[in-house]
């Protein structure tokens, strides 16, 4: 072997090894910087309280309004996609398992819905709203975020559905069960760890997506009490408090970061805990 | 060449079945393990040069991992663990200090299924001659005209040498992966149960193929099958649980078979 | 007993494919939806007008996207010379080099990547990319900026991408034959020249298409970029200029777009483009993955 050839094969071996660092070097930093901004600022106060009266000028109060209204709207929002992604995936895997080719258009369908950008379903769902009479609340907020997750619960679970052999439901058919309740009983039990992931993931990106909230849930100071009151969001409590230029404010914002970026780190880990081993 | 290793060496491993040729490759107690799992177990053998030694035994005995040490393959598994030696022409492979690369280029491999580079049929030869350094065009379209011949692929494929070398069927890709082989110039070709995966008449062609190349190449050919065994092997080596059971001459071993698993292996085989 | 089964049976399975109607009529819904808003604007406007002018003064009825179509995809393209090269190499490492841990360990990495969410990166790009901007590199190139520029919106992208890209293109060199690799090796190539010759060749349509789809997923991202690009409705000239993306036009507008005329139909013309031109981009990519993986 050449001299140039040896040179090459361990240049490339290094400056590959050095750009895996890097990437985990920025999430050290992005995760170092939002700690280190962030966590002084935490407080009991922060978390437990909703904003008092001058609030937004330094004076008391906290970011409770925007925990409890992501949690709201990301529940409620997963809720409903999962209500309507289960059946999908299932008439999906049982319905359709003849007909390959139709499966392969739906799939490819909705990958292609899942890259469309969340700014565009918030646009859209607000000039739903506007047509319709409709005011900016929870539950707009929650209709335009299960449409945005729906595609990208539906194509987990299908990955998890697909892999149970098709063995399991004819020997369910054969049974006796109806299609029905082979889909439910059957595919259901085995696929559960499997759909935790894919629930879990949905939660994730709905508790941190800001642009679709941005046009359809408002925004308020007060905890949601139904679907047709608007309601506050973390991602959205940073991004206007962060405009603020008063310094306990944007500190505020920082610390809800904090909160945010631990929701999801607690949501990707268990994510992963729960995945099936392959 | 051939003069200057010492014959002397085959008698050290005890093999003296094995009629005075000359050994291209000398095995000396190697070892391999995975995991726990003793997948080699002090394999000591030589192989006589321009024979097809055939490595034979049931599925799961070691000798495609035997075949794999030969040029090193097993450096992608990180998870074996390899002691003992294997000298070709005289030289450790398992040297730290040697080049890997020239080691491979000795041994032409031709696995179960074709795998044809994704690249054109030209490219597929050329690409060989082209990591030696052998960049010249008229070099080049020389050689692959040439070992395209050396496999009776010439005539079929002359007329779109620049098209995807996927395109071609199977039998036609293993006979490319051979022809790609040899560009290199080895003087051992690997085989590991080369046609299994392919249909009889083109089966049949890597069949005498090799027959034909045995005159300039050493083969060392991997089979489950007692049938191709018989047919193409000068020199037997068979394999059992990762030990190596029997060896020497076809004849000697097929008529006068030592072992009891080799005698059971030989009669239902039939 | 049987009978309610049956029936059971019968209502679920209609339910199923109503879910699935509906899944599949979304999208022709946001389509029809966004043109009939943007219908007003295009019939007193031409769609060339709307597109190629550069002068946008909504309160004098003149819609001009071309400043935030140049900005949108300048900032892209530059987030993506930043982490194509970083995914490449990473997922070379990761798949051909590293040992198997360190794969186990990036998985982790690439989730958490993957889950933070917008607006935390842009949290970040403010503390940390604009000011490393501003301050460092804008003087590095003899230039003045204040750091919400182009290149800061490319840096927070070109991160947020990662783990996108990194996990398709992981995807890709998974799924090369080791087979393939034995017989380049054996051929006497070292690993780098059968990565460089066979494997990325091998893997060409799947490592094309983590591009593209990554191209078209940066394209879309709002927050984060809006939060550090400094919104400057202009075409701009340098990538320490600020500039103003269309999904940040739509976000940061929707306040005020019921106060001027035609300015909601402006901005849902916007989220219409942004939609045709995601939706083409994902159509053409999901595509060659979906022919490379017939072969």
């Amino acid at each position: 072997m050449t001299v140039r050839r040896k040179y090459e094969e361990n240049f490339f071996r290094f400056l590959s090894f050095l750009f895996t660092a890097i990437i985990v070097f920025a999430l050290v930093q992005i995760i170092w910087t939002i700690a280190k901004k962030g966590v002084p600022s935490l407080s009991w106060q922060i978390i437990s309280q909703e904003p008092k009266g001058g609030y937004y000028f330094g004076k008391d109060g906290g970011i409770l309004n925007a925990i409890a209204g992501s949690f709201y709207l990301a529940v409620s929002a997963t809720v409903l996609a999962f209500i309507i992604s289960l059946p999908v995936a299932l008439f999906m895997n049982i319905y359709l398992i003849r007909y390959q080719r139709l499966l392969i258009g739906i799939r490819f369908f909705l990958d292609v819905l899942w890259g469309v950008p969340s700014i565009v379903y918030g646009a859209f769902s607000f000039t739903l709203l506007m047509y319709l009479g409709y005011k900016n609340s929870l539950g707009a907020g929650t209709i335009t975020v299960a449409a945005m997750i729906t595609p990208i619960m539906i194509r987990a679970m299908d990955e998890v559905v697909k892999t149970i052999p098709i063995g399991l439901q004819e020997a369910s058919l054969a049974l006796g069960s109806t299609k029905t309740e082979t889909a439910y009983k059957v595919f259901f039990r085995e696929a559960l760890p499997g759909f935790a992931t894919a629930i879990l993931l949905a939660f994730g990106r709905g508790i941190g997506d800001a642009a679709s909230v941005l046009f359809t849930a408002g925004y308020t100071d007060y905890i949601p009490h139904s679907f047709s009151e608007p309601t506050a969001t973390l991602p959205l409590a940073i991004f206007f408090q962060l405009s603020s230029p008063i310094e306990e404010v944007q500190n505020r914002a920082y610390a809800a970061a904090v909160i945010l970026t631990l929701i999801v780190l607690v949501l990707s880990v268990s994510a992963r805990l729960l995945k099936p081993r392959k | 060449m051939p003069s200057t290793i010492e014959l002397k060496q085959e008698t050290e491993v005890k093999v003296e079945s094995i009629p005075a040729h000359v050994p291209i490759v000398k095995i000396d107690k190697l070892n391999v393990y995975s995991k726990g799992t003793h997948i080699l177990k002090d394999v000591s053998t030589v192989i006589p040069k321009n024979k097809i030694t055939v490595l034979l035994g049931p599925s799961g005995c070691g000798k495609t991992t035997l075949l794999k040490c030969l040029n090193r393959l097993t450096d992608l598994y990180p998870d074996l663990k390899i002691n003992g030696s294997i000298k070709i022409d005289g030289e450790d492979i398992f040297d730290a200090g040697r080049d890997i690369t020239t080691i491979r280029q000795k041994m032409g491999l031709l696995l179960q299924r074709p795998y044809p580079l994704p690249m054109s049929i030209y490219d597929n030869i050329a690409y060989g001659l082209k990591l030696k350094g052998i960049r010249k065009k008229k070099i080049v379209n020389a050689k692959v005209e040439k070992h395209l011949k050396e496999v009776a692929l010439w005539d079929e494929v002359k007329d779109r040498l620049k098209t995807s070398a996927q395109r071609l069927s199977i039998g036609q890709q293993q006979r490319l992966c051979l022809a790609r082989g040899l560009a290199v110039e080895p003087e051992i070709i690997l085989a590991d149960e080369p046609s299994s995966a392919l249909d009889p008449i083109s089966s049949k062609v890597i069949d005498e193929e090799f027959l034909r190349l045995k005159s300039d190449y050493t083969i060392i050919l991997v089979t489950h099958s007692l049938r191709q065994a018989k047919r193409l092997g000068d020199n037997i080596i068979f394999m059992y649980y990762g030990e190596i059971v029997e060896s020497g001459p076809a004849e000697q071993v097929f008529e006068n078979p030592q072992s009891k698993i080799l005698q059971e292996y030989l009669r239902v085989g039939h | 007993m049987i009978l309610s089964r049956k029936l059971k049976d019968s209502i679920s399975s209609k339910w199923m494919l109503a879910c699935l109607s509906f899944c599949l009529l979304l999208p022709l819904a946001i389509g029809s939806g966004l043109v009939l808003k943007s219908l007003p604007l295009l019939q007193s406007h031409s769609l060339k007008e709307l597109i190629f002018s550069e002068d946008w003064f909504p309160s004098d009825n003149q819609f001009g996207f071309w400043p935030f179509i140049v900005t949108s995809v300048w900032v892209t393209v530059l987030a993506l010379i930043i982490s194509i090269p970083l995914c490449l190499l990473s997922s070379i490492y990761l798949t051909q080099f590293a040992p198997k841990w360190v794969l186990k360990f990036m998985r982790p990495v690439i989730d958490i990547l993957a889950g933070i969410p917008s607006v935390v990166y842009g949290v970040w790009g403010l503390l940390v990319i604009v000011p490393l901007v501003g301050d460092k590199i804008a003087p590095l190139f003899h230039q003045d900026s204040l750091g919400y520029s182009l290149l800061a919106g490319a840096i927070v992208l070109a991160v947020m991408s990662i783990p996108y890209i990194l996990n398709m293109l992981l995807e890709v060199f998974r799924q090369i034959p080791v087979e393939l690799g034995e017989a380049s090796l054996s051929l006497g190539a070292t690993k780098w020249e059968t990565i460089k010759h066979i494997f990325i060749r091998k893997g060409s349509s799947g490592i094309l298409s983590a591009f593209g789809l990554g191209f078209s997923k940066a394209l879309g991202e709002t927050i984060a970029v809006l939060m550090v690009i400094g919104n400057v409705p202009q075409i701009p000239q340098s990538m320490f200029d600020s500039g103003y993306t269309l999904p940040g036009l739509i976000a940061n507008n929707y306040g005020e777009m019921m106060s001027i005329p035609s300015y909601d139909s402006a901005l849902m013309f916007g989220a219409l483009l942004l939609f045709v031109i995601i939706v083409i981009i994902n159509i053409i990519f999901r595509y060659i993955i979906y022919k490379s993986e017939l072969i």
